[in-house]
């Protein structure tokens, strides 16, 4: 089958590679019929994430029809819709017993690399290095799903491909990175970083009750999907200081909630930036955390801060004085998308919500190596990149 | 984990006491182990003493306070603290110990020597003498244990615990059957029984090779612990126990594991050690991992990784991701 492989930094290419087949009882292979790039790919492009490997299968939004299934999956059977979760959960451990599917104590085969790093091990996920399994990914024509009775929703006909696939990740990400903020109703959620996860995290926090969402960027053509689309007030980085926006707009207090959906390749302008740019490069820290410094300074005396992007190691320079003396909560982890995956199709079907809004390109899979460069170099106002096998 | 830990820990009558073996009692922290160290710290305090005020050294002894003393103490100083060093930093310090008693039959001659000065005070010499005799006497006794520990060389054991999400009575029940160990435990290629309560092992050394030896389990306590032991005259030395304790919340069970092996020489030994690898902590902890797996999941974890499948080779190569890496962005 044809397969998006990484081969180094900045460089992934469609290459032919062996079927996936079935390996343990509970597995499913699916034929791929929508396949996405995430923004945490983009880490895995930039060479950010330790642990790939020349050859290493990309992917972990997609979607397909099932074609064969292992012995003991009993709900699930060839000619199934499904869309697959990123992370990949047992559904028997403790963990995923409390719905924290994301931190599965048994998918994870390579989990001593993991525990090197974090202490433990997270839960495995497609396409996402070795320290996170080394399972191959689903910018593909087909995968390979383990636990398949446990790591899918079945999605009907009445929706498309592009309706419901964005329930592998990004929604249900945005949704939690929301969900996280404790919203009581009448609240201001600030969200720092207007890709496709702020998008998604603008979008739910309202549907959980936020008064006023406000969303800061650096693109104006994200800022304006951010205010024609999601209703937010808009901050542009680059034209005011956002420290100061906020007071302002907030009454002097702050917002409520601050929601960090940019990660560990944040980017700043002027000296706070230069510094963090600089100790990257010389390894004296592996993420630039300029969001989530901003975020934790501006939120309100008491309120939360919800980390979705991506961190993948040390940061310097973390305000923990600010988290302390002004008792902040701060939220994060991967997605335990299998918690999300049911609820938000029914928003979907219902008409609450078309997650398709975010697409701005489609591809076939073959064009998989443009789709990585345009939506890194933000070219053609990229927002989402979906590829068709 | 340290044996001495593990052996610390737990409430009741702690498993990590248990010793199918009985190894552990010539484990060296233990036993001559804690004396040897005793030594060491002995001689890094003597020698300081004489290097740095070797004047008061003199008086304490009895001997006359002159430059040419002074020299031959600040020598014996430096001598006691490389000895000293040597037994606090090697893992097998028995040629330091009985450097120590070189050196302690030198000192013996030179206050012998001394006792022949009319500027010497004869009682204080006659107790230093008596002192120096009988840490000599200790010495060649921390010497002689050293060099009789079994094989002369420190026996290798593993000790690590996890939770399985499953109650003590099926996790027990499971590992009972010891024919399923080979399961999880991965350089173990068969267990056999072959009357209630013995077993024989088989066990994948490198290149095709295979060791066997019989077992016995000696002790069973149902829900709660396994002990086996090999059987006299097997090839190579080796027993462990599982202990298994209800975890808090009541529906799991925390699962203990302790293996130890007395590594024999030779191709043979090289053989039996790959059954605990480079590094036996960590392969007992993947051993675990897998065991846990199969008890919560039915299967064992597998990704194109694990299996060198698609390019991915797979991923149990020594080097980790560290820090530097990390923020090297590759491994």
């Amino acid at each position: 089958m044809r397969a998006t492989c990484w081969h180094e930094k900045h460089h992934v290419q469609v290459d032919e590679v062996p079927d996936p087949s079935i390996m343990n009882p509970r597995d499913a292979v699916v034929k791929i019929t929508a396949t996405a790039i995430c923004g945490s790919d983009l880490h895995l492009y930039n060479g950010m994430i330790p642990s790939m490997r020349k050859g290493d299968v990309l992917g972990h939004e997609f979607m397909g029809e099932v074609v064969e299934v292992g012995p003991e999956v009993r709900n699930l059977k060839a000619g199934d819709r499904v869309v697959v979760p990123f992370a990949i959960a047992c559904g028997r451990c403790l963990m995923c017993q409390r719905l924290l599917f994301s931190l599965c104590e048994n998918s994870n085969p390579n989990a001593w690399m993991a525990e090197k790093l974090w202490g433990f091990s997270p839960a495995g996920i497609f396409g996402y290095s070795h320290m996170l399994g080394g399972y191959a990914g689903g910018q593909a024509e087909y995968a390979r799903v383990p636990y398949s009775d446990v790591n899918h929703v079945k999605v009907p006909d009445s929706l498309s491909d592009e309706q419901v696939l964005f329930l592998s990740d990004i929604f249900p990400t945005g949704y939690m990175a929301a969900e996280n903020c404790g919203l009581k109703g009448g609240d201001v959620v600030a969200v720092w970083g207007c890709g496709p996860v702020g998008q998604f995290a603008i979008k739910s926090a309202y549907l959980l009750g936020a008064e006023r969402v406000i969303a800061i960027d650096r693109f104006p053509y994200r800022l304006r999907m951010a205010r024609d689309k999601g209703q937010a007030e808009v901050i542009n980085y680059e034209e005011v200081d956002v420290h100061e926006a906020l007071i302002e707009m907030t009454g002097g207090r702050g917002p409520d909630a601050c929601i960090d959906a940019v990660g560990m390749e944040g980017h700043a302008p002027g000296a706070a930036g230069a510094y963090d740019r600089v100790k990257q490069a010389m390894m004296l820290e592996t993420d630039r955390p300029v969001a989530l410094r901003q975020a934790i300074l501006a939120c309100r005396s008491g309120g939360t801060v919800s980390v979705a992007g991506v961190y993948g190691g040390f940061i310097d320079k973390f305000p923990m004085g600010a988290v302390v003396n002004r008792s902040l909560t701060i939220k994060a982890g991967q997605t335990h998308v299998q918690r999300y995956m049911q609820p938000l199709l029914d928003r979907i079907e219902k008409g609450e919500i078309d997650p398709s809004f975010v697409i701005t390109h489609r591809m076939g899979l073959d064009d998989a190596p443009t789709g990585y460069e345009v939506f890194l170099k933000k070219e053609d106002e990229c927002m989402k990149v979906v590829l068709r096998p | 984990m340290d044996v001495t830990h593990a052996m610390q820990e737990g409430a009741g009558k702690p498993a990590g006491e248990y010793t199918p073996l009985g190894l552990m009692s010539g484990y060296r922290p233990n036993g001559e182990a804690r004396l040897a160290s005793g030594l060491g710290w002995f001689s890094m305090g003597l020698g300081l003493a004489e290097v740095a005020m070797p004047g008061m050294v003199a008086r304490l002894i009895g001997v006359r306070d002159s430059a040419d003393t002074r020299g031959l103490l600040r020598a014996a100083g430096l001598r006691e603290m490389a000895s000293g060093l040597g037994i606090l930093t090697r893992d097998q310090p028995a040629g330091w110990v009985w450097a120590r008693v070189g050196g302690d039959v030198m000192d013996l001659a030179m206050l012998g020597l001394a006792f022949r000065s009319p500027e010497s005070e004869p009682r204080r010499l006659a107790a230093a003498t008596a002192a120096v005799a009988g840490v000599t006497a200790l010495d060649i006794v921390a010497g002689r244990r050293l060099q009789l520990a079994p094989g002369g060389r420190r026996f290798q054991y593993a000790t690590r615990a996890l939770t399985v999400n499953r109650p003590p009575a099926e996790v027990y029940g499971f590992w009972r059957d010891l024919e399923n160990l080979p399961r999880f435990m991965r350089h173990l290629e068969s267990v056999r029984t072959t009357e209630p309560g013995r077993s024989r092992w088989k066990v994948k050394g490198p290149a095709g090779t295979s060791v066997e030896w019989d077992a016995e389990i000696v002790e069973d306590r149902p829900s709660e612990l396994i002990a086996w032991r090999s059987l006299p005259g097997a090839s190579v030395e080796n027993g462990g126990f599982v202990r298994f304790r209800p975890a808090p919340g009541g529906k799991a069970t925390e699962v203990k594991v302790h293996l130890e092996y007395h590594p024999p020489g030779g191709r043979l030994g090289s053989a039996v050690a790959s059954l605990f690898g480079e590094e036996p902590e960590q392969q007992l902890q993947e051993d675990l991992r897998r065991f846990k797996q199969v008890m919560e999941t039915g299967e064992i974890a597998r990704s194109d990784a694990s299996e060198g499948l698609l390019g991915m080779k797979p991923g149990r190569p020594a080097p980790a991701a560290t820090y530097e890496d990390f923020a090297r962005g590759k491994r």
